[in-house]
């Protein structure tokens, strides 16, 4: 049994969204096969890894790196090969 | 209100339809035979006479993704093209229809290149046939007039959701003048009413996406609501047609017979050879021959039980393809055999390839075709008037 398919009667004829800002719910996270590891010893707060993130995985507070959410994180690397202080590692998902 | 009648080429007569319809958006890139439409309606355009933004492009390409991009804002749009100019817009095609947009596109049927020729067969219309475009043909100029109006009616009805290609056989129709009634504009623009698309894209009100990536998990359902829309398009094509009678006195129906009735034998047509057919038709009658023939004006949706209707109890039936699937049939035939299989019993039935590239076909060139079948001599598919 095929069990991946969407329902067409519940979907808006014409592959239209018409629910604004819902790409949210779209957890690319799944996609993910490494996962970037933070060792706050090491960071100096510099936020490069927040500016480079393409999917706004990396979460500040008051200016500071409060940590990492990991829903959208597609485990592309790049805040690990920014971070100036390697305090960035990626590991295996 | 009753028209006077005008003499028109069959380009011109669109122009016309368009011009009352006076559509929101019209892009197109000229291509015989079609060019007409297009240089005719600029005319319309720069006179005044519709408030229509008339978009020049670069390109086929160009003109099918501005008409379908205006389309899915909720802009009437209208487009026209042929030949090679379809098959420049063929990777918009299946895009325009998986967006559900209800343009209106003018095919002056050319053969499609190579070799080059500009002459009239339907190559493009049916090279096009897979993309989920609705699809009407029509026999006369009055007819390519009528029809469309009437596909801006089916394309926009809120349970069809798709783009319509109106077929005119080019040079035959598109060039030829010939005798119409046409509608009054006021009646027309009544007729055809306001497009009120669904979930438009420049509602700043409900902002909404239109064609998303789906993967797998989407495509294949996204693809049968099409099926959906083009069953619903038969049922929407009967009623525009008897609406259209009311307005016109015209009476259209989705299988055209002529003498089909009592006949043993019938051919099925397409476009502006059903006409010279049913002259043939009268020849061989008076001869005493029970022949008969018909069009499938209504070409996409594909009216499989209207067809099956027509062929029952039928002795033979022979199916004229004005293009060739190259190492298969024309490509109407297994589809009309398709249709047959609905009945208990099949026909006879018989393939032939006609007209490519412009060969003129006449009366009694149709009537050779009657004979050849009748005397047993006919193959499966025959390659009419080519030296085997
Ligand atoms: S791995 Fe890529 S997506 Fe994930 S937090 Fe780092 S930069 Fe962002
Ligand atoms: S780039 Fe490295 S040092 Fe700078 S904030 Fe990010 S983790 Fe800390």
């Amino acid at each position: 049994m095929m069990v991946n398919m969407a329902d067409h009667n519940s979907m808006i004829v014409g592959d239209r969204v018409i629910e604004p800002g819902n790409s949210e719910k779209f957890q690319t996270g799944d996609w993910r096969s490494q996962v970037p590891v933070l060792d706050k010893e090491k960071c100096i707060d510099c936020l490069t890894c927040w500016i480079f993130c393409p999917d706004d995985s990396i979460l500040t507070k008051d200016g500071k790196i409060a940590g990492l959410k990991l829903s959208h994180c597609k485990g592309c690397g790049i805040c690990a090969k920014v971070c100036p202080k390697d305090a960035i590692t990626m590991k295996g998902d | 209100m009753k028209q006077k009648d005008i003499a028109i080429n069959g380009d011109s007569a669109v122009a016309l339809a368009w011009k009352q319809i006076n559509p929101d958006v019209c892009a197109a890139y000229p291509i015989t035979p079609q060019t007409i439409i297009v240089e005719k309606f600029a005319e319309y355009v720069a006179d005044g006479e519709v408030t229509t933004e008339f978009i020049c492009v670069e390109s086929e390409h160009s003109a099918l993704t501005l008409c379908t991009t205006s389309s899915s804002t909720g802009a009437r749009t209208v487009t026209a093209t042929a030949s090679q100019g379809l098959a420049y817009m063929w990777e918009m095609l299946p895009i325009a229809s998986s967006m559900r947009v209800p343009l209106v596109m003018a095919v002056a049927n050319r053969a499609l290149s190579g070799p080059i020729d500009i002459h009239n067969d339907h190559g493009d219309v049916m090279s096009a046939r897979d993309c989920g475009w609705l699809s009407l043909f029509s026999e006369n100029v009055q007819e390519a007039y009528d029809m469309m109006i009437i596909a801006t009616r089916i394309a926009e009805h809120h349970d069809v959701q798709l783009p319509i290609l109106v077929n005119l056989d080019g040079f035959i129709l598109t060039h030829a003048v010939e005798r119409i009634t046409p509608l009054d504009e006021n009646d027309v623009k009544k007729f055809v009413g306001e497009f009120k698309p669904l979930y438009p894209l420049l509602d700043v009100k409900k902002p909404v996406s239109h064609n998303l990536m789906d993967g797998p998990m989407f495509y294949y359902p996204h693809k049968y609501q099409t099926v959906i829309g083009m069953k619903n398009a038969l049922k929407v094509t009967k009623d525009v047609f008897k609406e259209f009678e009311k307005i016109s006195g015209r009476k259209y129906s989705v299988i055209e017979e002529y003498k089909c009735d009592d006949a043993e034998c019938i051919a099925i047509i397409l476009g502006s050879a059903f006409g010279t057919m049913k002259e043939a038709v009268d020849q061989l009658r008076r001869e005493g021959k029970k022949v008969g023939v018909a069009m499938p004006r209504l070409f996409r949706p594909w009216p499989i039980e209207d067809l099956a209707k027509l062929m029952k109890g039928k002795k033979t039936v022979i199916v004229m393809d004005k293009h060739l699937s190259v190492g298969a049939y024309g490509p109407m035939f297994p589809e009309i055999v398709t249709a047959a299989l609905e009945n208990d019993t099949m026909p006879k039935m018989y393939n032939y390839v006609y007209g490519l590239g412009g060969v003129d076909t006449m009366v009694s060139d149709f009537a050779d075709v009657f004979r050849e079948v009748k005397s047993g001599k006919a193959k499966r598919i025959n390659y009419f008037g080519v030296k085997e």
